[in-house]
């Protein structure tokens, strides 16, 4: 029988953290993360979770200590938001080139300046050139599930890489949502303990990250390149068995909704996917052939089943909570570039939406199907982003 | 065929003393065995463990010295002398 709980979405994770055996656990508190690992805190000091937990001084600690555990050969953890995953930059980049298998979960939050404490995903985005593979969730459920499969992925033998579970601060981890728990058991089979290629180890000495030239660098990142993109089916391989067991089947990569006769479809990450769908179905009903594309995992990047689910839209409207400044969206940049040069390809619209917490709600979304449509009547893509419920009125 | 990169860059240890670092230097530290007092200062500040002693002399290891002069500037004796390397 499963277990149902009506949870916080930090202490879904925590939750799912803990059943995961991790053996070391760093980290240094930032909101919207704090409770993540105020939980896993409690849970080692009353024997509830046998593991390390270290405290530090800051994030680019946190990161190092969880990359040392995982030299080591522990499963290891941390997670941060915002600023603190900008001062793990250093550490995660070097930890994809060590390939270490730990898992981080990135709560989104803006980064300053100015200051502030709400949501969107330019901090997590902002590491998507490192390697780390990167999932994004919708629901609380979907963090709980997704955790669980993350530690299977990043220590996959042919991965090997960091996994990052991003998840939006607040609207999921601060809200409480009913969440079905798995069995240790279960998770045992799913998850056995964490099997290194190299392992630090006094009676067999060995060098990490050895100085590397010219002559073999280039190597070493396509190689990091050739994992990312082997991992793809890895990754659905292990979204697929962990479904199985547990009956909730979040998709693959990605997942297409309503998309089959869609004319535009909405593209979306996190938890604005689940707002479009209401919008989708509302939509739907009033006889418009509106679908979404929710990306579960941007990095590998899914452009093959993303294709799959727009090749016979017109317009796919990108909408992400994020800025590359001086060009545009990143996602809407990857979309662009993976279509160019597919016959018949749709437009893409890129939509930024969402910046520093402000609210994407259905009138949001109508506002955006109206200038996609605009853009399919046209023929032809805007040249710059739509900034979906700009004010201009109040700029300097 | 050339050796195959390992996943990580992970390699047996030591093998660091294998890549021999003198190849960067552009002046040779030579030190004068008359005027050296055997303080050990140059032994200790060397940042490549390049100074050992033998026979009770201080010497230079070649091979990993990169020239960067610590030595001679910290001889109290002034007894180091950096002599340009030249081809």
């Amino acid at each position: 029988m499963t277990r149902a709980f009506v949870l916080e979405g930090s202490e879904a994770v925590a939750n799912a953290v803990q059943i995961c055996r991790p053996q070391v656990i760093s980290a240094y508190p930032i909101s919207p993360q704090t409770h993540i690992v105020e939980a896993l805190a409690r849970m080692v000091a009353d024997g509830e979770l046998d593991s390390q937990y270290v405290r530090v001084e800051s994030e680019f600690s946190a990161a190092s200590v969880v990359s040392g555990a995982s030299a080591a050969g522990s499963r290891a953890y941390t997670a941060s938001s915002s600023q603190g995953l900008l001062l793990m930059t250093e550490v995660l980049y070097a930890s994809v080139g060590l390939r270490l298998p730990f898992v981080i979960t990135g709560v989104n939050r803006t980064i300053s300046a100015p200051i502030s404490i709400q949501v969107d995903q330019q901090d997590t985005i902002s590491l998507r050139d490192s390697g780390v593979i990167q999932f994004y969730v919708e629901s609380s459920q979907e963090a709980y599930d997704t955790h669980i499969a993350a530690f299977k992925i990043a220590e996959d033998p042919e991965i090997l890489l960091p996994v990052m579970v991003c998840m939006d601060g607040w609207i999921l981890t601060h809200s409480y949502e009913r969440v079905s728990a798995m069995e240790e058991e279960e998770v045992a089979r799913f998850l056995p303990p964490f099997q290194p290629v190299h392992f630090l180890d006094v009676d067999d000495p060995k060098s990490w990250g050895s100085y590397s030239e010219e002559n073999v660098l280039m190597e070493f990142k396509y190689d990091i390149q050739r994992s990312m993109q082997h991992a793809k089916s890895k990754i659905k391989a292990i979204f697929a068995e962990l479904a199985q067991i547990t009956g909730r089947d979040h998709g693959g990569l990605i997942e297409a909704y309503r998309t089959e006769d869609a004319h535009v479809v909405l593209l979306a990450m996190g938890s604005m996917a689940g707002t479009t769908k209401e919008a989708v179905d509302k939509l739907r009903a009033e006889g418009k052939k509106i679908g979404l594309v929710k990306i579960r995992c941007y990095r590998p990047f899914p452009d093959e089943d993303i294709w799959n689910a727009v090749e016979r839209a017109q317009v796919v409207a990108v909408m992400e909570a994020d800025y590359s400044m001086g060009s545009e969206g990143a996602v809407g940049m990857d979309l662009k570039a993976k279509l160019c040069g597919r016959p018949g390809a749709p437009l893409v619209l890129d939509v930024i939406a969402g910046l520093g917490g402000r609210e994407v709600n259905e009138g949001t979304i109508r506002a955006i199907i109206g200038k996609a449509e605009e853009v399919q009547r046209a023929g032809v893509p805007l040249k710059e982003p739509y900034w979906a419920g700009l004010d201009p009125s109040i700029l300097p | 065929m050339a050796m195959r990169i390992t996943l990580g860059a992970v390699v047996r240890g030591g093998t660091s003393l294998e890549y021999k670092t003198g190849s960067w230097r552009d002046q040779r530290p030579v030190i004068d065995t008359v005027s050296c007092k055997a303080c050990r200062i140059c032994r200790d500040v060397c940042p490549d463990s390049a100074v050992y002693l033998k026979d009770e002399l201080y010497c230079i290891d070649y091979d990993y010295c990169k020239g960067c002069g610590l030595c001679a500037y910290e001889c109290p004796v002034d007894a180091i002398s950096m002599i340009p390397e030249e081809k």
